[in-house]
C-alpha cells in the first residue's frame, strides 16, 4: 500500500488542489487502514485506493463548501515562475469536476477507463469521453496562454 | 498530457511528513498492527519490526527486508507501517549495546513468529546463555529439555525472528567452530568479538 502513496498525493492534488489534499491523503490512507483486512486477495490496492481518494476529496470539498466564506481576490503572487507548470495546474483546477477527475485518474494513475468508471458512475465510454474533454479542453486553454 | 504528471510534483519530503502524520494516527487509533524502521548497526542496517505486545521482528540485510516486512503482512496483519517511534526504546539499547554499554535487552518481546520447541529453544537462550558466553546446539538442547534435539535447535537458531536481541550468535558448534548464522558468520563473529572485548 505504500508504494501508491505518491500516486494517490498527486490525484488528490490535481482533483481538489494543494490546500486541501493532505488531509484527504491522511483520510485515504486511515480508512484504507480501517478496511484493509476487509480487502480481497488480489485486489487491484491502486483502484481501491483512488476510489476511496474519490469518495474523501467530495467530503473534503463538501467540508469546504460549508464553512465557505467569502473572501477578497486571491493576493497576487509573484513567484510563479518559480513554480511547477502553474498554468497547467491551473488549467486542471479549472475544469469540470468530472473532466476532472477523469483526467486525473486515467492520465496520473494510468488507471483503464473500466476502473475510472467504476469509480465516477457510468459508463467506461462515458469516462473516456470526460477525460478526452478535459484534455481538449487543457490544450486550448494552455494554447491560449502560450 | 504527459506534462501532466509534471504539474502535480510529488517530494519524497512531502510523502515522508504525511506519512509520518498517518504513522501517528494509526496508532491512536489502535489500528498500527506491525510499526517498522530501520537502523545502521555495525552488522549493517537492521530491519526491526514491533507490534503492540512488542518486538516481534529483527531482521538482517541478506533476510531481505521488502521480503520480511512482506512476510510480516501475511502472518501477522496487512497494517504495516513505517513508524520508527515505537521503536525508539529498541533502537536506544541496540546503540547502547554496540557501544559495549549494555549486556542485556530490556524491551516487551512478541514471540508469535516462534512456536514450539523453537520457542522453548529461544526462551532459554535468552535468560540462561549470558553476554560474553557461548554454548553449543547440545547444551542448549538439553537446556532446553530434550538433549538429542540438537538439529532442531540449529533450526530454532537459524529461524530466529529476534537475532541480537535473542542471542543465537552465543550459540557455536561443539568442536568450537563458530557454525552458521542467519546474518552471516561474519556478522556472528562481529558480535561474539563485541561481547568478548
Amino acid at each position: 500500500m505504500a508504494e501508491f502513496g505518491p500516486t494517490v498525493l498527486r490525484v488528490v492534488r490535481a482533483v481538489l488542489g494543494p490546500a486541501d489534499a493532505d488531509d484527504a491523503w491522511s483520510e485515504t490512507f486511515l480508512a484504507a487502514l480501517r478496511a484493509y483486512p476487509q480487502l480481497p486477495a488480489g485486489a487491484n490496492v491502486e483502484a481501491w485506493l483512488v476510489t476511496i481518494a474519490h469518495r474523501k476529496a467530495i467530503d473534503v470539498t463538501r467540508a469546504a463548501a460549508r464553512h465557505a466564506v467569502p473572501v477578497a481576490d486571491p493576493p497576487e503572487t509573484g513567484a510563479e515562475a518559480d513554480l511547477p507548470d502553474l498554468d497547467l495546474a491551473a488549467a486542471v483546477a479549472a475544469l469540470p469536476p468530472k473532466q476532472r477527475q477523469a483526467v486525473a485518474y486515467h492520465y496520473l494513475t494510468g488507471l483503464p477507463y473500466a476502473e475510472i468508471a467504476e469509480i465516477l458512475g457510468g459508463s467506461a465510454d462515458a469516462a473516456r469521453r470526460a477525460a478526452a474533454d478535459g484534455i481538449a479542453a487543457l490544450r486550448r486553454t494552455i494554447g491560449a496562454n502560450r | 498530457m504527459n506534462d501532466l504528471l509534471d504539474a502535480f510534483p510529488v517530494e519524497e519530503s512531502d510523502v515522508d511528513r504525511l506519512r509520518g502524520r498517518l504513522a501517528a494516527a494509526a496508532e491512536a487509533e489502535g489500528i498500527l498492527d506491525v510499526a517498522y524502521r530501520t537502523v545502521d548497526t555495525p552488522v549493517g542496517p537492521l530491519l526491526l519490526a514491533a507490534t503492540e505486545q512488542g518486538l516481534v521482528r529483527v531482521a538482517y540485510p541478506n533476510q531481505g527486508h521488502d521480503a520480511v516486512l512482506q512476510a510480516l503482512a501475511d502472518r501477522i496483519s496487512p497494517r504495516v507501517l513505517h513508524a520508527p517511534a515505537r521503536l525508539d526504546p529498541v533502537v536506544r539499547q541496540l546503540d547502547d549495546y554496540f557501544a559495549g554499554r549494555r549486556r542485556r535487552f530490556d524491551v516487551p518481546l512478541d514471540w508469535r513468529l516462534s512456536t514450539g520447541f523453537r520457542s522453548t529453544v529461544l526462551h532459554h537462550l535468552a535468560s540462561d546463555v549470558d553476554y560474553g558466553r557461548t554454548a553449543s546446539y547440545g547444551a542448549l538442547a538439553a537446556l532446553a529439555g530434550n538433549p538429542r534435539a540438537v538439529r532442531a535447535v540449529g533450526t530454532a537458531c537459524a529461524t530466529n525472528p529476534l537475532p541480537v536481541v535473542v542471542p543465537c550468535h552465543r550459540v557455536v558448534r561443539s568442536d568450537g567452530a563458530i557454525g552458521n548464522y542467519a546474518g552471516g558468520v561474519e556478522a556472528k563473529r562481529t558480535l561474539l568479538d563485541l561481547e568478548a572485548a
